[in-house]
């Protein structure tokens, strides 16, 4: 299926897929893209697909090229649904050398460590580099995270085509290929976006940067549609989608969200106390929230915006509430990294439910530099006095400039 | 406590850390463009060219060393999760 002069689309269909990844559900399978780009000195394959599907892909390339042709690989990504006919491939066409991101060697090691493929030679690259095929030169944008730290695309010059990898894909299989042929996608596109590309948002914002000033007259993604009917108006949802979720109110002000659970109002009257200590300290805007009250997902979106969370929950049988573990265990859909975080709540017997929740915050990446506070049973005005103060100091270190934070470190 | 001064060439900022901070936690602070992923030394996300100063950065482990030769990384690259600062001046730049 041609894409563009001398380009070709040498994928597999997927249509009955519904679980993708373990994670991702799909309505409509998925597709598997890959290219070949052909010059006048060889042709490169852009991607290949997942093992399973390696005769598909084989039968495709050899109808538009063979392999004595074949000069180039580049790998955008080496993930293995983009990458499992690879070392087939490599023995099948032993001129072939490999493109692969300056993130990507210790992957490409341990992908090809368990076969006896080896490439011609191998090239790292990054945002700048190109590859001449005669006639055609391939461009190579280094957008990391976007989701693997060797995600890189690859832009055909002449053409103003752009193998994006599974920046604008999304899991949608129809045979008909193209953005203006294929059934309504929209959803799928929305849906990808939000679980493989949102927790990197602060990446994606810095690959549209590269991408946006590209001339482009066709986006083809390593999963869906070829966007080739209007490719601008992909690039701009991302710039709309990684942007804030919701309107900032405390525009100006840092934003500490304090989450309870609370059987008989103990730890309820701590988490009040942390959030009144941190009230205290000006430019901070504090919320408070049981968690008995809501469903995990809205709280996501509060949390990918604020700056420090503070988690209290009673101990049950030795563990933290479950609603806590619903939310900390639904974070890997947003960046979380160096939030500040905390722990606090009162217990009858014994009290681990605040060292688990520390430990999940620490395994998530949250800073946690201050100890976590434990009441047994009924919190006293003294056990009170110290949850506001560990609100202050919350706050306070919210507000203190990163520089200063270096200085005390 | 010693000091020691850290220059990111790509933002074009020096700031002023205490001896033991590692580079990331400071490129992260000043907004350098140095890009990371695990913070343990493991997925080599974080290479960085030293520029210059690779005296006043901590030696590297035999792990870094490990990820640093699989990454094929060139001379005076370190991963900056990794490096810490020892003192005197240090300029970097993301790999």
């Amino acid at each position: 299926m041609a894409v563009a002069d001398g380009v070709h689309w040498i994928g597999a269909l997927d249509p009955t897929l519904r679980t993708f990844d373990i994670v991702l559900r799909t309505a409509n399978g998925t597709s598997y893209n890959a290219y070949a780009v052909r010059g006048s000195h060889g042709v490169a394959v852009v991607d290949t697909v997942k093992e399973s599907f390696s005769g598909e892909f084989f039968r495709r390339l050899e109808a538009v090229a063979d392999y004595d042709e074949i000069t180039a690989i580049v790998l955008n990504h080496l993930e293995p649904d983009h990458s499992g006919a690879l070392p087939e491939l490599l023995r099948r066409a032993p001129r072939a050398h490999v493109y692969l991101s300056v993130k990507a060697p210790l992957m490409f090691k341990a992908l090809l460590k368990p076969t006896d493929a080896v490439p011609k030679g191998f090239t790292l690259v990054n945002t700048g580099d190109r590859v001449d095929l005669g006639g055609r030169h391939l461009r190579f944008l280094h957008t990391p995270f976007l989701h693997w730290p060797d995600t890189q695309c690859t832009y055909l010059e002449e053409e103003g085509l752009l193998f994006s990898c599974d920046v604008f894909g999304c899991h949608f299989c129809d045979a008909r290929l193209f953005n203006d042929r294929v059934g309504d996608f929209r959803f799928s596109f929305e849906y990808y976006y939000a679980h493989i590309m949102r927790p990197f948002r602060e990446h994606v914002a810095k690959a549209l940067d590269l991408i946006e000033p590209l001339d482009l007259a066709t986006i083809a993604p390593a999963h869906g549609p070829i966007l080739r009917h209007a490719p601008r108006d992909y690039v701009r949802r991302y710039r709309e989608l990684s942007g804030r979720r919701l309107i900032n109110e405390a525009a100006g002000e840092r934003t500490l969200l304090v989450f309870y659970l609370s059987a008989y109002g103990s730890t309820r009257r701590m988490a009040e106390a942390v959030a009144a200590g941190a009230e205290e300290v000006p430019g901070v805007r504090v919320s408070l929230y049981d968690l008995e009250g809501g469903e995990a997902a809205p709280f996501v979106d509060l949390v990918e915006e604020a700056d420090g969370l503070a988690f209290g929950s009673p101990t049950i049988n030795g563990d933290a509430a479950k609603p806590v573990w619903d939310l900390l265990s639904s974070l890997s859909a947003v960046n979380v990294q160096r939030k500040l975080g905390a722990a606090f709540g009162s217990y009858g017997w014994s009290g681990e439910a605040v060292d688990l929740i520390e430990h999940r915050l620490r395994g998530l990446k949250f800073r946690v530099p201050f100890e976590g506070l434990r009441a047994k049973l009924t919190p006293t005005e003294a056990e009170l006095s110290g949850c506001r103060e560990l609100g202050q100091r919350l706050a306070r270190h919210l507000v203190t400039p990163d520089a200063l934070l270096a200085e005390a470190a | 406590m010693p000091k020691a001064k850290v220059t990111f060439e790509d933002i074009g900022v020096t700031v002023t850390v205490p001896a033991g901070t590692r580079l990331i936690e400071v490129s992260e602070r000043v907004g350098a463009g140095i890009t990371y992923g695990c913070r343990e030394g493991e997925c080599g996300t974080c290479l960085t060219r030293v520029v210059s100063g690779q005296d006043n950065l901590a030696r590297p482990s035999v792990l870094e060393d490990q990820v640093l030769k699989d990454s094929f990384a060139p001379r005076h690259h370190r991963l900056a999760c990794q490096a810490q600062c020892l003192g005197g001046e240090i300029v970097v730049r993301p790999a």
